[in-house]
């Protein structure tokens, strides 16, 4: 891992000292996903836990899905329209600059994260902002902005609840939707126990809720700034779309002044009617509701008040040249792909060690330099479960093996990985060596004991039988029938 | 501005091609009774509606619920529905709708498919009333309810509006501890839409 985790930056200086959880983010160095992942796995009952509770959100997924007849021509649609924008991305940005800035917002361009950032600072600081309520957004996560403002000395709230629950653990999201996913109500009502004055020992999700509502109640009455992400901008209305279900991100902004939008170049489509297709698609993908409860369109700031939106590039326009792995920047962010990924559900978000995890995560992290993130694209089976389930139908499984090709190629393959597919290549490269290699894998599966066969296949073997040696292989077999062919 | 022209010089420098937009054909919505889907999806979404043949009915409607029977600070932005405590054009700092228990909000449009009702900043003079009282009505025409989202965009017309709107379908809700729901997260705990005609 030769570049920093986002998480880890994100992490940094202002943030609490790390405190160990169970399930949670470890402290130190990110050792790469399988290290991390075994981290994860090792407590069993957990793993299984978080697998089922992924998968519960999957199958409600697929019953949303089901119930739209349309379903698959909306992210047909979809796909263009965002293959579409891509290629005209300057102009549309252009577009959208003009008419968010006609209806009285405010627009910055940021570079990177430290563009980000700075601007952000600069309005609240030049404001004399010292309270911000934040809604959820990935992508203050990726620029680190809380631990930046923070050392800064401004009070930066989270106010989306699972994101609420893991700021005050310390931890960033481990899941884009579902921040807190890992974990249990027992360590949430220990937590606001501990936090929130809430009585010792409860769990009831609805108590526990309670409490975090009249606790964020009280930091929305003394905002003075609120900071949204933004799900969609629109270039021929100047318009911002943020979507939650909570209602945070409207609070956030109806009481105070200010309110700060940060998103990606990539957010934007092209045209108002082009919402129709995302917000049918998103929640059902991210949760499987027909829509989420708020879906609020910012078109100017408020009576008195002052809208800014921050536009961030951050390695956008530069990923953007790159074919195939482009297509992730038509990610709508739902999360749809975690929640089916079965390595995603069994070794959790901290796994990854960037600030998206997952199947789209794992194409976005080898991008952000040469050998970053390099073993994420190996953190998959490539079933190909994400590229079925993605509202906007993102390759993502020929997108992770183009960056095995790459990463392999490059020589930022983990070095046991090399050495086997190297020795396996040269064996597959003979008849002759093949068929030796097989006669020699049958006898040693019926002859060697149990526990050094497990140990010589890998990582396989540690959780699996492995299969009983057929008599003879095809070849035999075909030659016995057939004779030589 | 300088990272504004380099941003965009890399955007077209680094362009691939791209397919033109798309028509959006193919995938309008249908229900054999239109209303019918409304109440339903608004249920789904845990919001209650009520079907009523005017303003007055409404307001008896509304007047008939536990949510008003406690109500003491209400923001009635419909005449003659719910009956207003609180002049919300006197108001100039939103902070004073803090202790709101019920607002009577009007939906220009609602969405059969999702129960989504269309809210927008013309007629309503802040943003808060939408999301900080403790329950939220809202009255909206029978005829304005369109089957899906695309109608309901068609018939917006957004680069035209002015300032913010919503679409709000059902309570403020979270499932953020362990997946399961609870309903009243930061919003109003409860949703009624009164269906008028
Ligand atoms: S890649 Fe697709 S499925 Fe995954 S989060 Fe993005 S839009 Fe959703």
């Amino acid at each position: 891992m030769s570049a920093p985790s986002d998480a880890a930056v994100a992490a940094g200086a202002g943030a609490p000292p790390p405190v160990h959880h169970p399930g949670g983010r470890q402290a130190g160095p990110y050792p790469g996903h399988p290290a991390a992942a075994a981290r994860f796995t090792a407590d069993v009952a957990r793993a299984h836990w978080h697998d089922e509770s992924l998968w519960f959100v999957r199958v409600k997924r697929d019953r949303a899905a089901a119930q739209l007849p349309a379903w698959e021509r909306l992210r047909e649609l979809a796909e263009q329209i965002k293959a579409h924008a891509l290629a005209n991305l300057a102009g549309y940005l252009e577009e959208f600059e003009r008419n968010a800035t006609a209806r009285g917002a405010t627009v910055h361009w940021a570079r990177d994260a430290a563009d980000h950032n700075r601007i952000v600072h600069e309005l609240l600081s030049a404001r004399g902002v010292t309270r911000v309520v934040k809604s959820k957004s990935m992508l203050t996560e990726e620029c680190g902005l809380n631990p930046y403002l923070e050392a800064r000395g401004v009070e930066v709230v989270d106010t989306d609840l699972g994101e609420r629950i893991v700021q005050f653990r310390g931890e960033p999201p481990s899941h884009i939707v579902l921040p807190a996913i890992h974990i249990k109500k027992e360590e949430i009502g220990a937590l606001f126990h501990e936090k929130l004055g809430t009585a010792a020992g409860a769990s009831d999700p609805k108590y526990l809720t309670e409490a975090a509502r009249g606790h964020l109640r009280e930091k929305f009455l003394a905002a003075q700034a609120g900071i949204t992400g933004v799900n969609f901008a629109v270039a021929d209305t100047g318009a911002v779309v943020v979507c939650t279900n909570e209602g945070n991100a409207d609070m956030g902004t109806a009481l105070p002044p200010l309110h700060i939008a940060c998103m990606g170049l990539e957010k934007l489509v092209p045209r108002a009617e082009d919402l129709g297709v995302f917000l049918r698609l998103l929640a059902r993908s991210a949760t499987g509701q027909p829509v989420t409860t708020y879906s609020t369109h910012f078109l100017g700031p408020k009576p008195g008040g002052e809208l800014h939106l921050v536009l961030v590039d951050n390695g956008r326009s530069a990923l953007l040249a790159r074919d195939p792995f482009r297509r992730a920047l038509s990610c709508i962010r739902c999360g749809a792909c975690m929640n089916t990924c079965p390595v995603f559900r069994r070794s959790g978000g901290y796994s990854y060690g960037t600030t998206v995890p997952g199947p789209i995560g794992s194409v976005l992290g080898p991008a952000q330099g040469p050998g970053a993130h390099a073993t994420l694209p190996f953190a998959s089976t490539l079933c190909g479960s994400c590229a079925d389930v993605c509202p906007v139908r993102i390759d993502l499984h020929h997108q992770l093996l183009a960056w095995r090709r790459e990463l392999v190629a490059g020589g930022h393959a983990p070095a046991g990985k090399t050495l086997a597919l190297r020795v396996t290549a040269w064996i597959f490269a003979s008849p002759w060596r093949f068929a030796a290699a097989g006669r020699l894998a049958r006898a040693a599966l019926r002859l060697l004991p149990r526990g050094l066969v497990a140990r010589l296949s890998g990582a396989w073997g540690r959780q699996r039988e492995l299969p009983a040696p057929p008599a003879e292989s095809f070849r035999d077999l075909y030659r016995r029938t057939h004779g030589r062919p | 501005m300088a990272a504004r022209d380099e941003i965009l010089a890399a955007l077209r420098r680094n362009a691939p091609a791209g397919p033109p937009h798309p028509a959006l054909d193919g995938v309008a919505a249908a229900f054999p009774d239109l209303l019918a889907q409304f109440a339903q999806a608004v249920a789904a979404v845990g919001g209650t509606c009520l079907r009523v043949p005017d303003l007055a009915a409404a307001d008896a409607a509304l007047r008939a619920l536990p949510i008003h029977a406690g109500a003491r600070r209400v923001v009635s932005l419909v005449a003659g529905v719910g009956g207003a405590t609180v002049d919300a054009a006197a108001v100039q700092d939103p902070h004073a709708l803090a202790d709101l228990d019920l607002s009577v909000l009007r939906a220009d449009l609602a969405v059969a498919e999702n129960g989504a009702c269309w809210i927008e900043g013309p007629s309503l003079p802040h943003h808060a009333l939408a999301v900080i009282p403790e329950h939220v009505a809202v009255v909206v025409d029978a005829a304005a309810v369109v089957p899906d989202l695309h109608a309901a965009y068609a018939a917006l017309d957004l680069p035209g509006r002015p300032r913010w709107g919503l679409f709000l379908s059902g309570p403020s809700k979270t499932a953020d501890i362990e997946q399961s729901l609870v309903i009243g997260a930061h919003g109003a705990r409860s949703a009624t839409v009164l269906l008028i005609g």
